[in-house]
């Protein structure tokens, strides 16, 4: 089989074709989704709490399965891509990091590349490389426990753990929305550069427009499981639909924004 | 006569009644671990299950032991009078806290480290064991800690049934109206319980540090 990498050529990284997610209870997450992520771009999935973003996240990385439609990866529908092999191959950040509790930092960023099984040395080399990328020095924070990192730490060291194996696709669930205003503040900086560094696929879930504002080359705006409209950051606050204007007047709760109803 | 003095003086079958007693004991653990563990890990995505297993074994606890014991002995094939009747009844009782500490255990791992382990591509079976089993372990100690104090409690009752081990000087005391043969049971049978308990319990600890 030949990996997410290989397959990394041309054409859209990821197309969700009229997918829909519905609950065994017969609630629908997501109805008839259609989205495209073209690669190297961030794409901005901003929502409110139980709009659908968590869910289509895990659409991509097969965490959940669509009930209707498919969602393409590099042109071949998830399903028929083994999902260990597929989750290798894009990385993962959630909210909490998620980091193991009982592994040290280093082993933690190793994660994917020990499960790939590289060669030892080179998994040493990639982990130190890591940190570094995400501004922790390797000789100071390797042998620790996530228990005695503060939370902006642990956020650097899930994207580490995620950056780790180099896969072309990155998914971001809320990874800087427990954090302080000056830290979200910081890490939000630091990723940015990073992105368009580093030139990923990355869909980024948050519920912040702020947030969405500044990172993404566009913004996929979705409103109880269907999607209103995907912007560009400079369109988004000019954009008519009334969920828009909803986002827009969270930027100012005084109510004075001229795009407020 | 002390019942240190007929410690002393009997010392050679109290040692070979603890050996016996011991025996059961491990014997009784074994088989509850190698049934409780898989079956608590097996149960715990399936709650209908689990709540129907769960409830069937504190059914199981709440029988009197010597009813137990009893119960056992007209069985084919597991029953009858000797060490392998007591260690089928010790088995069922050293299963229930092991299996309700199993599911528990892993329940409670926090679950963005599981759906981060799932989504990072590992296996079920490397996310059971590097990452379920290993952060459930301090409640999983706690479950097997329980079971070994209570399995050594319950042992003694064996006697009854002819299974030897500690409980043979309990009775044996009993019939005689000696206290000091009753001791010379309890004592050795007290200090074996706390000193599992104090063993296990270091293993806990040492578990939930890490």
């Amino acid at each position: 089989m030949t990996s997410l990498s290989d397959r990394f050529q041309d054409g859209y990284a990821l197309e969700f074709r009229a997918a829909s997610y519905r609950l065994p209870s017969s609630a629908l997450l997501i109805s008839g989704l259609n989205l495209s992520v073209a690669r190297g771009e961030t794409l901005v999935l901003l929502g409110r709490s139980g709009s659908g973003k968590t869910t289509t996240l895990k659409l991509i990385n097969r965490l959940l399965e669509p009930t209707e439609g498919e969602i393409l990866i590099t042109g071949r529908p998830s399903g028929s891509w083994d999902p260990i092999q597929l989750r290798r191959g894009i990385g993962y950040v959630i909210q909490d990091a998620g980091l193991f509790p009982h592994w040290t930092v280093e082993r933690n960023v190793g994660l994917v590349p020990r499960l790939e099984r590289w060669p030892e040395e080179r998994i040493q080399a990639r982990v130190r490389e890591m940190l570094a990328l995400v501004g922790l020095p390797p000789e100071e924070f390797a042998e620790r426990r996530p228990s005695e990192l503060s939370g902006g730490q642990k956020q650097r060291v899930g994207v580490a753990r995620a950056l780790a194996a180099d896969p072309p696709i990155l998914l971001m669930d809320e990874p800087f929305g427990a954090l302080d205003p000056i830290t979200r503040a910081d890490l939000q900086r630091e990723f940015r550069a990073l992105a368009l560094r580093l030139q990923k696929t990355i869909v980024f879930v948050t519920h912040d427009v702020r947030e969405a504002l500044f990172l993404g080359t566009r913004i996929a705006l979705l409103d109880q499981g269907r999607l209103v409209g995907v912007y560009a950051p400079a369109e988004f606050l000019k954009a008519t639909e009334p969920e828009v204007h909803a986002f827009a007047a969270s930027l100012d709760p005084g109510g004075t924004h001229e795009g407020a109803p | 006569m002390n019942w240190y003095e007929f410690l002393l003086r009997n010392r050679s079958e109290v040692f070979e009644r603890s050996l016996e007693h011991i025996g059961l004991v491990g014997a009784s653990m074994a088989i509850a671990l190698i049934i409780g563990l898989p079956l608590g890990v097996a149960l715990v995505s399936r709650a209908k299950l689990q709540r129907w297993v769960i409830g069937a074994a504190n059914v199981v606890q709440t029988i009197p032991s010597l009813a137990l014991f009893g119960f056992l002995i007209p069985v084919p094939w597991i029953g009858g009078i000797g060490a392998s009747t007591a260690i089928v009844a010790l088995s069922l009782y050293a299963l229930l806290p092991i299996l309700r500490n199993t599911c528990t255990g892993i329940a409670e791992v926090d679950p963005a480290v599981v759906e981060s382990a799932r989504g990072m591509g590992m296996t079920p079976w490397q996310v059971l064991w590097q990452v379920q089993l290993p952060l459930a372990a301090p409640v999983l100690l706690a479950g097997i800690r329980v079971s070994t104090a209570m399995c050594i409690g319950i042992t003694t009752i064996a006697a009854a049934i002819g299974a030897g081990g500690l409980g043979v000087f309990i009775f044996r005391g009993l019939a005689m109206v000696n206290n000091q043969v009753i001791l010379a049971g309890a004592i050795p049978a007290a200090f074996l319980a706390i000193a599992a308990d104090s063993g296990l319990g270091y293993f806990q600890r040492s578990s939930a540090k890490r």
